[in-house]
């Protein structure tokens, strides 16, 4: 694979703060229109890596290649999108004349400016000093320039902090178009949430290191997460059902189970087995929470 | 090139007069100017000169100290306060380089303190043109204060953006620009005087002290005002130390130091990691 396939390419990448090295042989590869998760605690490395991919910071070792070029060099740079965690702007301009002036930097023509006002919600605000926007119009309008001209990467550094539910949709509904345009997205976050959830693939930062890189699925099947099974007993059959199935008891009537996936539907005709004893059953899978904790080297609950 | 400097530069211009920085400097700088043409109107009558040239004499003791503040002022925030909010680091990850950038906002605050200069000198030059008189000689000496008062100032809007720069914060910042006045506008003339009285009209106070005085951008401003004009140097005392030197000396030194600045700027620049 050529340089010219793979939108965003990084290999072997280290970083070092003096004696701390925060960044330790990292290899990502994005392709054109893939969503890419990055996930990680505070501190795990992830803005340090996306600082690198923008050229902002100079790597100790390993390479990247942004569309083909060096990070920070000027085409490297016109391909970039980057929304960053705090998007911050300067309180005395308008929205519109700060995106203009992004559009002018980017090469664009001012005209594309209303157009992506609107795309984000924000033209009956265009006119007002960014000091009156509340948070999450911030944020749509670092969306908004994060959407200026035509990326073949977007970095995306915790689009959803301050966002409400109904500007959450409009964004998956952002993020999806940039990606059927063709544009490589990194999303990075310190949960697994569900917008994570909805992208291609999900990669997991630890300790300055990359710990998984696979699609939410393959994921899911290699931790082999046990599935927890609630059972409420009738009144003073509690212990006879822990006798007969084991698990751990929750409370004075509750049994709790863990299962593989293999063994669920076993476990569940045993349940069943036991008859009036059991007056209700809940299934727990496991949660994208108890994934992330699993990836991070944390005891799942 | 041109168009994304000028990006910066449209942006910038419009904060400085939305802070109300543009109104607040020119207001600054006509109220010491006409409270000091005025002022200083008394030795019109003996020394056989018109109230402007006297009004240059004293604009220039004025904007050898106003000018380098008002820039300071403007400049000290251009990098630290933008990596302090947060807006460093998206502006830089488009195609811009940093020197394009530093450019913008040059040309953004020229304008902002040429408005401020020309406005204040000027219109205190008219009114002392109306109430005294002025010739031709004196008109040709405030075009020549207010062309190097911009000078000056652009000098220290370049040493505004190195001291921000090189300080990780606006109040460091703050503090090194007010640093940099100190030295260069007020202690380095204090130790010159110093070494001249030390020195008590020896080889150093002869051939050493006037090139020293042209090295400094304050004092090469006040040496080109004053070897500009006879009256003015008349005004102003100062025509010893300036007959010393050859005429390029002065003015080379202040069409230097901006150039110089803005190189020390953007090398101070490049080491900023937002």
């Amino acid at each position: 694979m050529t340089d010219r396939d793979t939108a965003l390419a990084i290999a072997g990448l280290d970083k070092s703060y003096g004696r701390a090295r925060v960044l330790d042989g990292i290899a990502l590869d994005v392709e054109p229109g893939e969503r890419v998760a990055l996930l990680g605690h505070n501190g795990a490395g992830k803005s340090t890596l996306i600082k690198l991919v923008l050229g902002l910071v100079r790597p100790s070792g390993g390479s990247i290649r942004v569309a083909g070029h060096a990070p920070g060099s000027a085409p490297a740079r016109a391909a970039t999108a980057y929304l960053p965690e705090q998007v911050a702007f300067h309180r005395s301009l308008t929205g519109r004349e700060q995106l203009t002036m992004f559009a002018r930097l980017a090469g664009e023509h001012p005209r594309t400016v209303a157009p992506l006002l609107e795309r984000v919600g924000l033209i009956d605000a265009a006119d007002r000093r960014i000091g009156t926007y509340s948070k999450g119009m911030r944020q749509r309008l670092g969306l908004a320039q994060a959407l200026l001209g035509r990326r073949r990467v977007a970095l995306l550094d915790e689009p959803t902090s301050g966002l409400d539910p109904i500007s959450r949709n409009d964004l998956y509904a952002v993020i999806d178009e940039m990606a059927a345009n063709g544009t490589a997205l990194l999303i990075a976050s310190h949960a697994l949430t569900e917008l994570e959830a909805r992208t291609d693939r999900i990669a997991i930062m630890a300790g300055g290191r990359l710990v998984a890189d696979d699609s939410l699925a393959n994921l899911a099947r290699a931790a082999a997460l046990p599935t927890r099974i609630r059972l409420t007993a009738r009144e003073g059959s509690a212990e006879a059902v822990q006798a007969e199935l084991g698990g751990t008891r929750a409370n004075g009537r509750a049994v709790e189970l863990h299962c593989t996936t293999e063994q669920k539907m076993a476990q569940l005709a045993r349940v069943a087995g036991l008859g009036d004893a059991v007056r209700d059953v809940e299934m727990i899978p496991p949660s994208l929470e108890d994934l992330y904790r699993h990836y991070c080297g944390e005891k799942t609950q | 090139m041109i168009a994304r400097t000028m990006a910066i530069a449209a942006a910038e211009f419009r904060i400085q007069t939305r802070n109300r920085w543009l109104a607040s400097a020119a207001v600054l700088m006509l109220l010491f100017a006409l409270a000091l043409t005025f002022a200083g109107s008394a030795p019109t009558g003996s020394l056989g000169v018109d109230l402007l040239t006297v009004a240059v004499a004293s604009m220039t003791t004025l904007a050898v100290y106003l000018a380098p503040f008002l820039a300071l002022m403007i400049a000290f925030d251009a990098v630290a306060g933008e990596a302090e909010r947060g807006t460093l680091g998206l502006t830089l990850t488009y195609p811009l380089s940093r020197g394009e950038m530093l450019l913008g906002k040059f040309a953004a605050h020229l304008a902002v303190l040429a408005i401020a200069i020309g406005l204040g000198l000027g219109a205190a030059g008219a009114a002392a043109w109306l109430a005294g008189g002025a010739g031709a000689e004196s008109l040709m000496a405030l075009a020549r204060l207010i062309a190097t008062a911009l000078l000056l100032g652009a000098t220290f809007l370049a040493l505004g953006y190195a001291a921000s720069a090189l300080s990780g914060s606006g109040a460091g910042a703050a503090g090194l620009a007010v640093g940099l006045w100190l030295v260069l506008v007020v202690l380095y003339d204090l130790g010159l005087l110093g070494a001249l009285v030390f020195d008590d009209g020896g080889a150093f106070t002869s051939h050493v002290f006037p090139w020293l005085l042209a090295a400094n951008p304050a004092d090469a401003f006040r040496l080109w005002n004053v070897a500009g004009s006879q009256n003015v140097a008349l005004v102003s005392g100062m025509a010893g130390a300036g007959a010393a030197l050859p005429g390029w000396a002065a003015p080379l030194s202040l069409f230097l130091w901006p150039v110089l600045a803005l190189l020390l700027a953007r090398a101070a620049f490049a080491r900023v990691e937002p």
